[in-house]
């Protein structure tokens, strides 16, 4: 009853997938990966995806641990927040970015003129245009790990004399490792592929801020089978991450 | 709010968001449009005189509606040879055009333009001149390569003998224009009627006409087009004395006469 759309929503989901393999030009797949220009893009890719998940953590499972643990008013409306960037449209993000650390934006006008910084057209730009979309990634799943806890652990560390840094180092994040690091390897995943915020706050450089969706994105217009082969290679990081995740993929709360 | 409500709230959006996405396409049989629509993808530099031809034509041709594809003439070329449904192709530069020639009738040069730097309004930066544009204070931004606009903006350049570090590299010249007018990017190299188009928060630099570069803008109809007549009738205006009068109004220049 049910197998006849499952059928054709497995093939919906596995045809694009076959077509992208089908066309790929094997023959030359080596040496299309192997141009400076691709090796650039990947390059770019894993500097800025690391760097956004560095500051998703380092600002993102902060977030997490208050969303879990404090009640303070407004609560709900700081969790749609931080829901928002995970709905709103990748190029809206940009947009919006532009308008408030673009050199005219809201922030970024006090950030040029005081301190000369301009994040437009920067690789630093790059890293918090990926930061933005895929934080929220790592939030949520940290979050649902922090409420799925015993937190009857926590408290046996406190009678047993562990101040709240050993605690946390010590019982809690162990506790939420799993969660942590599924949100972690989605919030990379997010990063790597995003291409509408980047392209249209960072703009679109080789070496700078040309990461592989905008690398493919240009090479489609004049090189095809450059464009499969960058495919193939963002195809093949997000089916290692899908693999490695494959018992996480949602955690339960 | 209970899980179960957020659950519903989220599938409900989400089915909204598909259905908005179906509603208002016109259905879209082989390659044309039916009898009274007419699709036209051309460059990116012709979006304001085009737009005004279209609305001449469907005046002229009781009620044919046409629908633009404005995009880098490199993007729009690909997407013909992939098989997306066209009837006239305009491209912004011949290069393009030579991309899909076997799928397109004889092309016939219908525009010109030239090129110019752009600026915001009152050129706060002080640019004069091709050499400014190397200067390291300034945040220039080009067209990729592979479009007209950045190509034609590179043999300007190479032929001045100016060696520019780009912040960006945009998939079409409206984008560059863009970034100038939002005052992220201080100048870049568009055509001249890009300058016209920008309205008051822009403002033109020229390029003396021995450094400057004539774009010949081609145009032909698409051979799979199933209204071949409606789109020989578009050719037909715009190379006529009443769309090259539009055109001129909007800055192009006449095609070459060779």
């Amino acid at each position: 009853m049910f197998a006849v759309p499952a059928a054709v929503a497995v093939g919906f989901l596995a045809v694009p997938l076959v077509g992208l393999l089908g066309r790929t030009p094997w023959g030359s797949l080596g040496a299309e990966l192997a141009t400076p220009r691709v090796m650039e893009a990947l390059r770019l890719s894993l500097v800025c995806s690391l760097g956004a998940v560095a500051v998703s953590v380092l600002l993102g499972v902060p977030l997490a641990f208050l969303l879990a643990r404090v009640e303070f008013p407004g609560r709900n409306l700081v969790r749609a927040l931080t829901t928002l960037p995970m709905v709103l449209p990748p190029v809206v993000g940009g947009v919006a970015l532009l308008l408030a650390f673009g050199r005219r934006g809201v922030v970024g006008q006090w950030l040029d003129r005081a301190l000369g910084i301009t994040l437009p057209f920067t690789t630093a730009g790059a890293i918090l245009a990926e930061a933005f979309v895929a934080m929220p990634f790592l939030v949520i799943t940290t979050e649902a790990g922090l409420r799925a806890m015993d937190r009857r652990f926590e408290d046996a560390a406190a009678t047993l004399g562990a101040g709240r840094w050993t605690t946390l180092r010590r019982v809690t994040l162990p506790l939420i490792a799993p969660s942590l690091g599924a949100g972690i390897a989605l919030c990379w995943a997010r990063a790597l592929g995003e291409f509408g915020a980047t392209i249209t706050f960072a703009g679109n450089l080789p070496g700078v801020t040309q990461t592989m969706p905008l690398a493919v994105y240009l090479a489609l217009e004049t090189d095809l089978e450059a464009a499969i082969a960058l495919s193939l290679v963002l195809l093949a990081i997000s089916l290692a991450v899908l693999i490695a995740l494959r018992d996480r993929w949602f955690p339960t709360a | 709010m209970p899980r179960s409500r957020i659950r519903l709230a989220a599938a409900l959006a989400a089915m909204a968001l598909v259905l908005a996405g179906c509603g208002g396409d016109e259905p879209s049989g082989g390659s044309a449009a039916s009898p009274g629509e007419l699709r036209v993808f051309a460059a990116a530099s012709l979006t304001a005189a085009f737009g005004k031809l279209g609305e001449r034509f469907t005046a002229a041709n009781g009620g044919t509606k046409v629908t633009f594809n404005f995009a880098g003439s490199q993007a729009l070329a690909t997407q013909i040879r992939q098989g997306a449904p066209a009837d006239v192709f305009a491209s912004a530069d011949t290069t393009n055009m030579d991309k899909v020639k076997d799928l397109v009738g004889t092309p016939q040069s219908f525009a010109s333009n030239l090129l110019q730097i752009v600026v915001e309004k009152g050129n706060p930066k002080g640019v004069k001149g091709l050499d400014d544009l190397a200067r390291s204070d300034l945040k220039v931004v080009l067209a990729a390569e592979e479009v007209p606009a950045g190509k034609y903006a590179k043999q300007v350049l190479d032929q001045a003998g100016v060696r520019v570090q780009p912040v960006s590299q945009e998939d079409n010249v409206k984008a560059v224009v863009t970034k100038v007018a939002l005052g992220e990017a201080d100048a870049g190299i568009v055509y001249v009627t890009d300058v016209t188009a920008g309205g008051d928060k822009l403002e033109g630099v020229d390029i003396p006409t021995e450094q400057n570069v004539v774009a010949t803008y081609p145009m032909a109809t698409v051979k799979a087009s199933r209204n071949q007549d409606q789109a020989q009738a578009f050719v037909d205006l715009v190379r006529s004395a009443e769309g090259q009068g539009v055109l001129e109004s909007f800055g192009f220049l006449p095609p070459p006469t060779s």
